[in-house]
């Protein structure tokens, strides 16, 4: 036993540490290097020294039959276990992973509760898990495999650790310093290697001996260095001389330490039954590297750390150059004046808060002062780009599978369907279990950016929601994209979900964060969706634009829709759908107001949607039996005190009633039908008093009338009336034809099947006196050459018929011998196509019920 | 002159004392027991100047009283920015103590408070240079004994901490005179062909209103002289509820308005609304919501409250309710008729409505939208 062994106790992810590990490696030149990490990697060890293979990167170990359970021990290029491992490998010694096996580890079931107290590698920084949604996947974790509690290799173990979870706290605190993480980095990270590259883990050790004096050590932490403590034993035996091992400093007193032999046999002989695992390297970011799940161990600052760690000479200086060149390329105006003084403040900042270096809060806190003129806005930025950063490692293409393909490749074998570099077409049927799971498949791994299959129109029917037609064709750079998306997680489920949640929050527009919903309710990705939908809620609330409000609705109504039909639980949506509804009703009159000509066109079409949209909103919520349009909703009013009914679309009336107290329990469809109609209804009174940028333009106007008409909020009397004051000769020309059109547009058929209508615009035109007429003739002209050809016709030819002033008059020639026993033979038929339960009498309420459910038609537009 | 009146005025008598009388004792103390090197005429050490803003006791058991209660990041940058000879622009909202801590900033440093240019609209530009005794000048011509010295001029040739409050209102021209005192740190007079210099010790600290845009901007060269450090608004929801009563019962019995029943609910609605129009975001954190483009500050907070006691006590059923203050808020809301319009209801309808207890509210704020 005549072996030198050297423990070189680090912090996981700490620069000093991997610069004092670098250059203790190069003093020792150990024969064999033994690094903390699961001993299943050390086949794939050889690949760490790869010209691809670029960090941030991360060893992902999963349990064969369950790719859902996984570990993640993630290596960034100022981590020291990847410092030491680069030098083992061109150093050409053995290099080994000694951690107890992630197999062991992935024995047990994760369990929900995972202890914040128990940083078990003792170090700040030390743990990394992965912040992907979901209670399936165990949280990854550091180089040191620092589990979560739940993830011990036996969960009935209490938890590790120290007295008060926090072995570097401890120290601080026993130093004077109430911030561990700045006084460690004071201590090790800042401080450049001195004469005897050993000294400072001599240093660490000593301190960490003396807090494991009072015990503290878990039984988890136990098993993993009685494993270790084997695992140096194997090294000797194996006839090696300078045996350097690189763990967490938490674990050096244990390893200094040897026990008998058999006491760790003893020990290790409690473990659980191995699972299968499999272990590969996968592509990291430094944003995963800074995530926080629950216990904050991730690295908040992998950038800033790559920085120290990479840059020679004054690092303070270059990153304030990059700081500066960042806020540049953002239009804030930062000279290289700038850039001293923040230098000189950060470093003064350091003097007086007593540090040895102007660490990142110094850093901070000058570049915010003196470039950002004391805005923490500028300062995000700084602190994404550079303090996180965007840094993607890269895997060479010899590293094993993912489990991300393995899964996805289970997939394709129990939903037959094989990827094969030839298109083809695919129709699933969304009725039939097995398409829809394909259907989701292939969404899902469009969302991952693996394009196999794109929507394509199908040859049999094109219109139905529950068909779907794919163009599947497999390209072979797609085994690339998988590798890529093993970040997001490992099975395909599990990735699509983490890539749209971390889409949505960096999406940047509405529309964008719509279509992403649409997306994931096509998917199945339940578990994306509450982040998703807050990110757009949240979103919606500061947007300004009321087009963009409107396309957004419609968007989420169509995917309310598809919701439906694909069983989803879609309430989160429906909430969604009704907050921006409700902000387009705020929003809508004053984004009206003063229009130009193409404004408003683009704006009607706007309210169109809208007014769709919303009676889609309302028809989603379930048809009660008072639901017909023609009624006066006044039976959402309650017995509240505003509750007085109001026939008149009143904005006040209709939103006092929404408050009543039984408005609170649901918000009713109907309260915000009646919102909509009331909107629309100030949008109609709005007229331009005084030029047209004091009113909402003509052709608004009458859109909002027809719509209420079409509704039934107006009778058609009013509908005259309104339309005989706008074709005035006091209002201006351009706005009268405006309104007109906007009454007519998109139904001019209506005129042929609502005689109402065109007697109104009949008995108006008639009542119109000689020399006015020539003045409106014009406008006239113009909105009735914008109907189709077929429309016109029919029209002339009613009005030359004769008389249509009311309903009534309605050319009744066919109707005058109607063979009703014919007409009865239709019924059944009829009835079928309404999907009503069989040939339904026509008894009072029957056809009534059945004649509820067809979409009105007073928006399709007869071309 | 200045100095004539205050050492003829027994410090008892004055209605407030400067920083550097009130706190001399705690001064003295910090001096005394204070071992860590000082910039030059620097009465303190920047640490023990930070621990006089932010309070502490010292190892003689001297407790210094905190005068600044916020994050302790903000003082230190204050008073290294100050020495580091860059000057401090303290920026924020009405009523977050940008004045007080720029004056014990001033009083810990130098000893000395009372260099101070009040920036009006008005602000000449002898009061940031020099100015001429017309009499002197008249019948012995231009001379040192003729010039009246700014208080920034003072400051300089003695080496201290000059103060300029409301920066931004003084006119563009006058603000620019700062340049070159700040950038070669002297002040040249041309009419006597010579210059004050600064001495070592001598800096400057302003302060401006960081919501209240369209004064009068700074330049850029200006800006890029000076670090600037925004002082924050109370960070919960309760230190401002704190906050308001207290400055609301001041102002009350100043105004002998009756003390009111209902007068903590109200305040407390009252803060909410203010904080969360404010932050854009619910006090639950679950909602965002839109940002009117008024202040909201706190002080605006306070006049809504005393306002709606006075309207309750004189006109109302002598009960602060929700309808006293709903009018001042949609005044203190509404800046932009039109697009704050839209913030309000929409935070009415999407937040308010919705929210337990709050019926009579939005009831009497609905009364008020049109």
């Amino acid at each position: 036993m005549s072996a030198e062994v050297t423990l070189l106790g680090v912090r996981h992810h700490g620069p000093g540490s991997a610069r004092a590990v670098a250059a203790a490696l190069e003093q020792l030149r150990p024969d064999v290097v033994l690094v903390e990490g699961p001993p299943e990697a050390d086949p794939i060890i050889g690949l760490a020294g790869d010209k691809e293979m670029v960090p941030p990167v991360a060893l992902l170990a999963h349990a064969v039959d369950d790719p859902a359970r996984a570990a993640f021990w993630p290596f960034a290029v100022f981590s020291p276990e990847w410092v030491a491992v680069r030098y083992a490998l061109e150093a050409e010694v053995p290099v080994r992973f000694i951690d107890l096996p992630a197999a062991y580890g992935l024995a047990t079931e994760p369990a929900g509760g995972q202890d914040p107290s128990e940083p078990s590698g003792g170090v700040p920084g030390g743990t990394s898990p992965d912040g992907r949604p979901g209670p399936a996947l165990p949280a990854g974790e550091g180089p040191a495999g620092d589990r979560p509690a739940g993830d011990a290799p036996d969960g009935v173990l209490p938890a590790g650790g120290p007295a008060g979870g926090d072995p570097i706290g401890a120290l601080a605190a026993a130093a004077g310093h109430d911030d561990a993480e700045r006084w460690w980095e004071d201590v090790v990270e800042h401080r450049a290697p001195g004469a005897d590259a050993l000294a400072p883990f001599t240093a660490v050790a000593e301190a960490m001996t003396a807090l494991r004096e009072d015990g503290g050590a878990g039984r988890r932490d136990e098993l993993r260095e009685a494993y270790m403590r084997q695992q140096v034993r194997a090294a000797r035996r194996a006839g090696h001389r300078r045996i350097a091992v690189v763990c967490g400093a938490w674990h050096v007193p244990a390893l200094a330490t040897m026990p008998t032999v058999a006491h760790d046999r003893a020990l290790l002989a409690t473990l659980p039954k191995k699972v299968r695992t499999e272990i590969t390297w996968v592509p990291w970011t430094h944003r995963r590297l800074s995530q926080h799940t629950g216990y904050g161990a991730g690295i908040a600052s992998p950038g800033w750390y790559h920085h120290l760690f990479s840059t020679d000479g004054d690092p303070l200086a270059r990153w304030m150059t990059m700081a500066a060149d960042l806020l540049r390329q953002e239009d804030h105006p930062v000279s290289s004046a700038h850039v001293i003084e923040a230098v000189r403040l950060a470093g003064t900042l350091a003097v007086m808060r007593g540090r040895p270096l102007a660490g990142l809060t110094e850093t901070l806190d000058a570049v915010r002062s003196v470039m950002c003129d004391g805005s923490d806005v500028a300062l995000a930025l700084v602190h994404d780009r550079l303090v996180i950063g965007d840094a993607l490692g890269e895997v060479p293409d010899a590293a094993p599978a993912v489990p991300l393909q393995r899964d996805l490749t289970r997939l394709q074998r129990t939903l037959r369907l094989k990827p094969e570099p030839e298109a083809r077409e695919l129709d699933l049927d969304l009725r039939k279990e097995n398409d829809v799971a394909r259907s989701r498949l292939l969404h899902r791994l469009r969302l991952l950016g693996v394009d196999w299959g794109t929507p394509s129109r199908s040859a049999v029917n094109s219109t139905g929601t529950f068909r779907e037609s794919w163009r599947l064709r497999w390209e072979p750079e797609f085994a690339v994209r998988i590798v890529e998306a093993a970040q997001w997680g490992t099975t395909v489920e599990d990735a699509a979900t983490g890539k749209a949640v971390e889409t949505a929050a960096r999406a940047g527009e509405l529309g964008a964060l719509t279509g992403l919903v649409e997306r994931c309710l096509l998917a199945g990705l339940s578990r994306a969706l509450p982040a998703v939908m807050q990110v757009l809620a949240d979103r919606a609330a500061l947007d300004t634009d009321v087009a963009q409000l409107a396309g957004a609705l419609t968007a989420l109504v169509r995917a309310l829709r598809y919701g439906d039909v694909r069983g989803t639980d879609s309430g989160a949506l429906d909430a969604v759908a009704r907050g921006l509804a409700e902000r387009i009703c705020v929003g809508l009159p004053p984004a009206c107001t003063g229009l130009d000509a193409e404004g408003a066109a683009a704006m009607r079409r706007s309210v169109d949607e809208v007014h769709t949209a919303i009676s889609l909103l309302e028809n989603a919520a379930g048809p009660g039996p008072d639901r017909t349009p023609d009624t006066a909703p006044d039976h959402t009013s309650g017995t509240g005190p505003d509750a007085a009914p109001d026939p008149a679309p009143d904005n006040d009336a209709a939103i006092s009633r929404a408050g009543g107290p039984d408005g609170a329990a649901r918000p009713a469809a109907d309260a915000l039908a009646d919102r909509w109609a009331a909107t629309l209804g100030s949008l109609a009174r709005r007229e331009p008093a005084g030029g047209a940028a004091t009113g909402v333009p003509g052709l608004l106007r009458g859109r909002a009338v027809r719509l209420l008409l079409d509704d039934g909020r107006l009778d058609s009397a009013e509908a005259g009336r309104r339309m005989g004051l706008v074709l005035s000769t006091a209002s201006a020309p351009a706005d009268a034809a405006g309104w007109v059109e906007g009454f007519l547009s998109g139904g001019g058929a209506l005129l042929l099947h609502d005689a109402r209508l065109l007697g109104l615009l009949d008995a108006w035109l008639a009542g119109v006196p000689g020399e006015v007429f020539t003045d409106v003739l014009p406008l006239l002209r113009r909105t009735f050459s914008a109907l189709e050809a077929g429309v016109r016709r029919t029209v002339g030819a009613q009005v030359a018929a004769g008389p249509l002033g009311a309903p009534s008059a309605r050319p009744a020639g066919p109707a005058a011998d109607l063979d009703e026993e014919r007409a009865d033979a239709a019924l059944p038929t009829v009835a079928l196509l309404l999907g009503l339960a069989g040939p339904s009498p026509a008894g009072p309420g029957g056809p009534g019920d059945g004649l509820r459910l067809i979409p009105r038609q007073a928006d399709r537009r007869s071309a | 002159m200045t100095t004539a009146t205050t050492a003829g005025t027994a410090t008892a008598e004055v209605l407030r004392e400067h920083a550097e009388d009130a706190f001399a004792a705690e001064l003295a103390a910090l001096a005394a027991q204070d071992d860590r090197p000082r910039p030059e005429r620097w009465r303190l050490s920047p640490w023990a100047v930070a621990t006089y803003l932010l309070g502490g006791a010292l190892p003689d058991g001297t407790v210094i009283t905190p005068k600044y209660i916020g994050p302790r990041r903000i003082v230190e940058v204050a008073v290294t920015t100050l020495a580091t000879d860059r000057a401090l622009l303290l920026l924020g909202v009405p009523g977050t103590a940008k004045t007080w801590v720029s004056e014990h900033l001033a009083a810990a440093i130098s000893g000395d408070s009372t260099l101070l240019v009040q920036g009006t609209a008005g602000t000449p530009e002898e009061a940031v240079r020099y100015g001429w005794n017309y009499a002197q000048l008249l019948a012995h011509g231009p001379s040192r004994d003729a010039l009246v010295p700014s208080p920034v001029m003072r400051a300089m040739a003695d080496g201290k901490i000059a103060r300029v409050e409301e920066l931004t209102r003084i006119p563009a021209d006058v603000q620019d005179s700062l340049i070159t005192i700040l950038s070669e740190k002297t002040l040249p007079v041309p009419e006597l062909g010579g210059e004050t210099q600064a001495v070592r010790g001598f800096n400057l600290i302003a302060t401006a209103n960081d919501r209240d845009r369209g004064v009068n901007e700074l330049s850029s060269a200006l800006r890029r002289r000076f670090n600037t450090v925004v002082l924050p608004l109370p960070a919960t929801l309760d230190e401002e509820v704190d906050i308001v009563t207290r400055r609301v019962g001041q102002l009350g019995r100043s105004l002998d308005l009756p003390e009111l029943p209902g007068g903590a609910e109200e305040i407390r609605r009252v803060v909410t609304v203010f904080r969360e129009l404010r932050d854009g975001v619910t006090a639950d954190g679950r909602t965002k919501v839109k940002t009117p483009s008024s202040t909201l500050s706190t002080a605006e907070a306070i006049s809504v409250v005393t306002n709606g006691l006075a309207l309750a006590a004189h006109f109302g059923d002598g009960v602060l309710r929700a309808g006293d203050v709903t009018t001042g808020i949609l005044g203190a809301v509404l800046r932009d008729p039109v697009a704050d319009q839209v913030v309000w209801r929409e935070y009415l309808e999407g937040v308010v409505r919705e929210r337990e207890g709050w019926k009579d509210f939005y009831r009497a704020a609905r009364e008020n939208v049109r």
